[in-house]
């Protein structure tokens, strides 16, 4: 069965062992990719930098100053004088909070009127000034809450709230992020390489030689991805291996598992490069269109967006990119340490969508040169 | 009477509004040396493409040792071997391993005595363990035509094989023709070389996709008077375009 696959795929293999700046880009993109992508990506913002006005100068308004440093979302980078001096300073981006206490701030307390602080939030950026104010808005609350039951006379609060995350205790971004990764990276290099890959021998007119044989569509097309099925596991393992030592994500579910519907990804992927390379005539089309594809797969995906936030259109949409579904089992695995029993709907959508892609670009593939 | 090794009826192929070839008949013997010659653009490649199954004719018929192009194209690709004229070989694979990747597609396994004939053959052991794009344009078309000819092809369909080659390579190339076409092997060259031209047992000159002249390098000299088959070429063509 298949007796010109294996010529084929020693040769392919040969090729790119060969071809150094393409098997560097190889292994180098993904480790690249996950030091970018794993430090840079936090969405809670932390360590806002921030100017603070203190007009009473009081121990009342250090004790405030103090639990709003305490959240860790504000840093204070400078005390200012004068209201002027705070709009300046936000204004030219040297602070992008402040907090400014008033000089009543310890009376009114004093006296039970409600005592009034004011933080000031760049909010053109509406990620990174969010968590600010919902810490300031905490803050106070936390802070009439205790003055109440103190009022009061009780011991202790009436009513609790224990939240408990889930998975990712810490909710750190890179628990989220570096699993994720490894689809965004198999996405990028698998359907790139592939397609440039027939095409660069379209442009060299090995192709041309090729289909003057008996070798078939079938044997011509797997005996050319199959190497790279290898490459593709190489590298989900280097993302692994160095989100657990770098950034300490942890390798929670079947591990197995986790290789075989990568395995499923990866040919989907694959096939998706081979049908883009039966659509484009150039490595520079053929470099478009699989970045053009890369897009839709990074935004609607939920890669770095939540798909529950995003319109109705979008959310459908999203449906029809494979990383969708990818993500779920991948961080479905690694994180919630689930299995097959959770996780059969997306293996299943994986797997027809590699089966369609094989098919359709075996079919379009056609041996002859129009 | 032996059947032909090529036979095309009326073979015709267009590109939108363009006609490359129009109407072609002809009918090459088997172990003839036939020459294909004409300017460019003129449907040599065109021809050749057609003959090997990589271009569906629009109209016509072209039997190919026997076998019907149109239907069967793979199993004309069994019997052929084609060199194109921008020879396709892997660059960043060694002479060796150019050769042995043909074998395994023609379903050699490797290292058989054939592919040891055919290195002898061409004179290539020396050169096994070199990286074909390091190659002269000599030895390209010389490794190029080894890996054409692995599997014995009936047929060989050589498409301008002689282009950026020098003198002394191209009368070498052209011994080992001469060779296989002795050992029964039929060739059909694409050439615009008239010095070429002279050495096929017959030729066809084509302009503008049809045949102007079809007969024995004297044959077509003397068409036009018994002068050289250069001036033959010129003024067949100057009046085909008249």
């Amino acid at each position: 069965m298949m007796p010109r696959f294996w010529p084929m795929f020693r040769k392919e293999f040969i090729q790119m062992r060969r071809d150094h700046l393409t098997f560097a880009m190889m292994i180098g993109i993904p480790v690249i990719q996950l030091l970018v992508f794993g430090y840079a990506i936090q969405t809670d913002v932390r360590n806002l930098p921030t100017v603070v006005l203190d007009e009473s100068r009081t121990p009342e308004s250090r004790d405030i100053i103090q639990a709003f440093q305490n959240t860790g979302n504000f840093r204070i980078v400078a005390h200012v004088d004068g209201r002027p001096a705070v709009d300046r300073a936000i204004a030219r981006g040297e602070a992008q909070a402040a907090i400014v206490v008033p000089y009543e701030y310890p009376r009114d307390l004093v006296r039970g009127r409600t005592a009034t602080l004011q933080i000031i939030v760049d909010a053109s950026d509406p990620l990174a000034s969010q968590s600010a104010i919902a810490a300031a808005v905490a803050v106070a609350h936390a802070r009439d809450l205790l003055i109440l039951t103190r009022a009061a006379g009780r011991a202790n609060l009436p009513l609790e709230a224990r939240v408990r995350p889930r998975y990712n205790p810490g909710l750190r971004s890179p628990n989220y992020i570096v699993p994720g990764l490894v689809g965004v990276i198999l996405t990028m290099t698998m359907v790139l390489i592939t397609a440039m890959a027939i095409v660069r021998e379209r442009e060299r007119g090995t192709l041309e030689q090729l289909i003057v044989t008996p070798i078939t569509k079938t044997e011509l097309m797997l005996g050319k991805i199959t190497p790279y099925v290898g490459v593709g596991l190489l590298q989900m393992t280097a993302v692994l291996i160095l989100g657990r030592f770098v950034f300490d994500v942890p390798l929670t579910g079947n591990i197995l598992l986790l290789y075989g519907v990568t395995l499923i990804f990866i040919i989907a992927s694959l096939a998706f490069g081979l049908f883009v390379s039966t659509l484009v005539r150039t490595q520079q089309q053929a470099m478009q269109a699989s970045f053009g594809f890369m897009l839709p797969n990074i935004l609607l995906s939920g890669f770095m967006f939540p798909r529950q936030a995003m319109p109705e259109v979008a959310q459908w949409l999203g449906l029809m990119v494979p990383l969708t579904y990818f993500l779920k089992v991948v961080r479905g695995i690694l994180l919630k340490g689930v299995g097959l029993e959770a996780l059969w709907r997306e293996v299943l959508i994986l797997a027809g969508f590699a089966v369609v892609l094989i098919v359709a670009s075996v079919r379009r593939f056609h041996k002859t040169l129009d | 009477m032996s059947p032909s090794a090529v036979e095309t009826h009326n073979l015709t192929r267009r590109f939108g509004a363009v006609t490359a070839v129009d109407a072609l008949t002809l009918r090459i013997e088997q172990g003839e040396v036939f020459g294909l010659l004409g300017p460019n653009g003129s449907g040599k490649t065109t021809t050749i493409r057609m003959l090997c199954g990589l271009l569906e004719p629009s109209q016509g018929s072209a039997l190919v040792a026997g076998i019907d192009v149109a239907v069967a194209p793979e199993q004309v690709k069994q019997r052929i071997g084609y060199m194109a004229q921008k020879v396709g070989l892997y660059e960043d694979l060694t002479v060796g391993e150019n050769l042995d990747f043909y074998a395994g597609i023609y379903g050699f396994r490797r290292a058989t005595a054939r592919l040891a004939e055919v290195v002898a053959f061409l004179e290539l052991a020396e050169r096994l363990g070199q990286l074909a794009g390091q190659l002269s344009g000599g030895w390209k078309q010389r490794l190029a035509l080894a890996c054409a000819l692995i599997h014995r092809p009936a047929l060989l369909f050589l498409d301008e094989p002689t282009a950026g080659v020098d003198p002394a390579a191209r009368r070498r190339f052209w011994h080992t023709i001469h060779d296989l076409a002795h050992a029964g092997t039929t060739v059909l060259v694409t050439t615009h070389y008239m010095d070429e031209a002279e050495q096929c047992a017959r030729l066809a000159m084509m302009s503008r996709g049809h045949l102007i002249a079809l007969g024995t390098p004297a044959e077509v000299a003397a068409q036009v008077g018994g002068r050289t088959l250069e001036d033959a070429f010129v003024i067949l063509q100057e009046r085909d375009e008249r």
